[in-house]
């Protein structure tokens, strides 16, 4: 293969040295390569190399029903499958005009705020494992991960792989001994997480680590797209569930934590925060459980029958706030009970183009955690 | 010092003073040795051992947990629910599912199949074969020690697939009883509706 870099490497006076961090590599989260030129220690520059888990979703939407191809948005983001349905609803719920039962979207809030907890749980204790802090906090991360897990085995059928959300509702209802188990898991967290930080917070590690490393400055953020906890750590306000108030988060009471330098410990901080608030609107989205129907009459047919949902020609993008930034489906139809054309807004891609900027001029073992603090997740990456 | 801008007000750790350098490491490692000690007391929800001892103990599971799909049968085996309609072969995101509906010497067709492979090699675990099976004939499974050291293996045909509505109740009770009753409560209304004339029909009608 031609090198990118090859120039740059002879020009330079023998000291550069380019390295090919994976495809196989434990810290790059997936199959991913980050071809990188390191002068000494120091990163001169990182060229991100993706495409090694691209299964052609976009295309594969083409051949099936609408509702046959939630089950393959569980595989983009396959930390936390949930939002990744919801974004998908709503664009065909959007493109067809489809109203959602109150009880829906209350169980559809609850239901993505847990999926955020879950994921930034994970990628917090993967930071941690890329700092070298092997295991302890990832294992105390994916131990209360776990238990949210089972509310989602409990209730969809699979732990990670949810299926769960339905043009016009849900797959199932919530139960009263659902409810009661998250209750209870709302009420245990705030402690884990008192502990969890007690751990983390303060460490003079981590912070010496992590402060003023792979710092992202607003500007750079926002005009290279960058959206989720990493632009909001750079200090930038701006959560889609505030702008948008798509579904019913216009109706719940809640803060967007901001990060002030943009550095690697911010972008920590801000997801301890954020699954903080996470735990708010789950406790009034469970409180505010209104009885009902969890899927809209009308749509519920859809189910057995999913090649009878025939969205009017046109097209429609609706984005949510997944954990990773702002994940939006772009539908187009011709009516048929195909999307003609389905193209997914992948925050990991995109969060992705900033990477370089982070990393220029940072030491080369400070390259895994920038990238472990922007939170990518291949799935979705390559799609 | 960095650290989140709005943090006051969301807990005491944010930019509290450290008494010396260490005070951080300190508290973690006290932390780690809370967590080791209380793990062999608590109970698993509240910071306990997870761990099973895999092959030898498992862990009970949910009645709507679901990974590969198997068909019901009523009484034996020779009379599946299945009608061999190929609704579920058709809407199955990844088409792993095959039907060949059965025929009499004239071609009539039996309304049973003839063969219904499954290739689990394949299956997504979707579960929407069983949202859209008007016959409540096919299901999703508990069934997940099915490793084979050869890809033929996990292509099941029908007399693997097929299994009995008794295993159903047993590891789906809940499901299981109220699709009894939508049987049930279909087959009086049909036999109402036509009083005249026996049901001859075996088969489970569209609920
Ligand atoms: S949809 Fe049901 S009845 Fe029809 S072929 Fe599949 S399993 Fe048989
Ligand atoms: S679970 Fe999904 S992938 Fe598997 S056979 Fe059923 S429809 Fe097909």
């Amino acid at each position: 293969m031609v090198s990118l870099f090859r120039e740059k490497t002879q020009r330079a006076d023998g000291q550069v040295l380019e390295i090919n961090f994976g495809p196989q590599h434990p810290s790059t989260h997936g199959v991913f390569r980050l071809h990188t030129l390191v002068d000494g220690e120091t990163i001169r520059e990182v060229k991100p190399v993706m495409g090694y888990l691209h299964r052609n979703q976009e295309q594969i939407s083409e051949n099936l029903t609408y509702t046959g191809f939630i089950g393959f948005t569980d595989r983009m983001d396959y930390i936390n499958a949930i939002p990744n349905n919801f974004s998908f609803v709503l664009a065909a719920e959007k493109l067809a005009g489809i109203e959602v039962p109150e009880r829906a979207d209350h169980i559809r809030i609850i239901m993505a705020e847990l999926a955020r907890i879950v994921n930034h749980m994970a990628v917090v204790g993967f930071l941690l494992n890329d700092l070298g802090a092997a295991f302890t906090p990832l294992l105390y991360a994916f131990r209360e991960r776990e238990l949210i897990l089972d509310i989602f085995e409990d209730l969809t059928g699979s732990r990670m792989m949810c299926n769960y959300f339905r043009i016009g509702g849900v797959k199932s209802d919530l139960s009263e001994q659902h409810l009661a188990t998250i209750k209870k898991m709302a009420a245990r967290l705030p402690k884990f997480l008192d502990e969890f930080e007690t751990l983390l917070t303060n460490n003079e590690i981590l912070c010496m680590r992590c402060q003023n490393t792979g710092i992202l400055s607003p500007e750079t953020a926002v005009n290279s797209g960058i959206t989720g906890p990493a632009l909001r750590a750079s200090g930038v306000n701006y959560d889609i569930r505030k702008t948008d108030r798509y579904s019913l988060y216009g109706r719940f009471d809640f803060k967007v934590p901001l990060g002030k330098t943009g550095d690697v410990y911010d972008r920590y901080y801000v997801r301890i925060l954020e699954i903080r608030e996470s735990l708010n609107i789950l406790r009034q989205a469970v409180a505010a459980l209104p009885r009902g129907e969890f899927i809209n009459k009308k749509t519920a047919a859809f189910i057995r029958s999913p090649r009878n949902f025939k969205p009017p020609v046109g097209e429609a993008y609706a984005r949510t706030e997944s954990p990773k930034g702002e994940l939006g489906f772009y539908i187009l139809s011709d009516g048929t009970p195909q999307p003609w054309r389905c193209h997914a807004r992948a925050p990991s891609l995109i969060n992705l183009s900033a990477l370089e900027t982070m990393c220029v001029g940072q030491k080369i073992a400070d390259m895994m955690i920038i990238l472990g603090s922007i939170d990518i997740v291949l799935g979705e990456t390559d799609r | 010092m960095s650290g989140a801008g709005c943090g006051k007000e969301y807990g005491k750790f944010v930019k509290k003073s450290v008494p010396f350098f260490g005070w951080g490491v300190l508290c973690g490692l006290w932390v780690t040795l809370k967590n080791f000690i209380t793990s062999y007391f608590r109970k698993p929800d509240e910071g306990g051992i997870f761990t099973v001892q895999y092959p030898e103990e498992c862990l009970p599971d949910f009645e709507a947990s679901r990974n590969f799909p198997f068909l019901v049968y009523d009484e034996t085996p020779e009379k599946p629910r299945c009608v061999a309609c190929g609704i579920c072969e058709r809407e199955c995101p990844v088409k792993c599912i095959h039907v060949l509906m059965a025929k009499d010497e004239n071609g009539k067709p039996l309304r049973r199949p003839a063969a219904f492979d499954i290739d689990y090699s394949l299956c997504m675990n979707c579960g929407n074969c069983e949202e859209v099976c008007p016959f409540n004939s096919i299901f999703m499974d508990h069934e997940h020690k099915i490793a084979a050291y050869d890809r033929k293996d996990l292509m099941r045909p029908m007399q693997k697939l097929l299994k009995s509505n008794s295993y159903f109740h047993s590891i789906r009770p809940r499901d299981a009883e109220a699709i009894d009753r939508a049987i049930k409560e279909a087959a009086e209304k049909k036999k109402a509706a036509v009083p005249a004339k026996p049901a001859p029909s075996p088969e489970a009608p569209k609920s």
